[in-house]
């Protein structure tokens, strides 16, 4: 079906986001910018400042925000940091750790260990984490099968 | 004095098909997942831009204080898309609306210039509303 002209930019739009699902989709791979920008019709640095404009980043700094993004989800799964680096797209593990703790504020493995120990009291303990109206309307600590969590 | 809001709740009709639709659809981040009691979950999500604003994803079951009759009318109404649950804001409506519309979220109404800003208009995959909006560059 043919796309049907709806809003100002309409074109551009479409293009714009159809790269960045690309860079979602596609980014624990080595991606050429070139190649996407092409590959939506744009110029290189016409590409890189209409992308910018909407999103706020470079194609290439959006690229590793979702890099450590999905490296954060792998943490969070107990995966062991090095092989999260690769898993991921990065290709030195030493860059990646110092990426991750300019954004995130602690090393990976450093990120890791607090996620997981989090994991493990909201496992073990969940009416820590609800708030009082939700656990009385529902009732959930009338089922003397909760109780032990609670204390 | 109140000052801010912390936790709201959406009643959702099934909590791993909402978890696909608001982590996998809409970008939301998972905040906590936990699993208790009989079939009883835990499930909060946070947008990007507000990490510490929870949205409980709320399974519509029976409980000691919800009883059978309760959750079977809950359903329906939710099901039949009685409740509006809110606006989410978004930096440019049009990027997002057409990120959306390309992951299958419905939208009954696309991007429209009103007084108080561009506005559409999607479903949650329980038939919840919600406006997305762009405010007024002013």
């Amino acid at each position: 079906m043919p796309l049907q002209y709806t809003y100002p930019n309409f074109y551009l739009y479409h293009r714009l986001v159809k790269a960045k699902m690309y860079i979602d989709e596609h980014y624990d791979q080595s991606i050429d910018l070139n190649s996407i920008s092409s590959e939506a019709c744009f110029s290189k640095f016409h590409f890189i400042r209409s992308f910018s404009k909407i999103y706020g980043k470079t194609p290439h700094q959006y690229l590793i925000s979702v890099r450590v993004e999905q490296a954060k989800l792998l943490l969070q799964q107990g995966m062991p940091v090095n092989n999260v680096c690769f898993e991921v797209g990065f290709e030195s593990v030493s860059s990646f750790t110092g990426l991750f703790k300019k954004v995130c504020g602690a090393t990976p493995s450093l990120y890791q260990s607090r996620r997981l120990a989090l994991k493990q009291a909201q496992q073990s303990k969940p009416f820590h984490f609800i708030p009082g109206c939700y656990v009385s309307s529902r009732g959930w600590l009338e089922n003397s099968n909760f109780q032990e969590a609670v204390k | 004095m109140i000052t801010r809001m912390s936790h709201t709740c959406i009643y959702v009709l099934d909590q791993d098909s909402a978890y696909d639709f608001y982590v996998n659809k809409l970008g939301f981040t998972v905040h906590t997942d936990a699993a208790f009691g009989e079939g009883n979950r835990w499930l909060t999500v946070t947008a990007k831009g507000q990490p510490d604003m929870e949205i409980t994803l709320m399974g519509i079951n029976e409980g000691p204080m919800f009883p059978k009759e309760r959750a079977d009318m809950l359903r329906e109404l939710v099901k039949a898309g009685t409740f509006g649950f809110g606006v989410f804001e978004c930096d440019d409506i049009y990027a997002t609306y057409e990120e959306l519309k390309a992951k299958g979220v419905k939208f009954a109404k696309e991007p429209k210039e009103e007084f108080y800003g561009i506005e559409a208009l999607f479903s949650d995959d329980s038939g919840n509303w919600f406006s997305l909006g762009q405010k007024s560059k002013q």
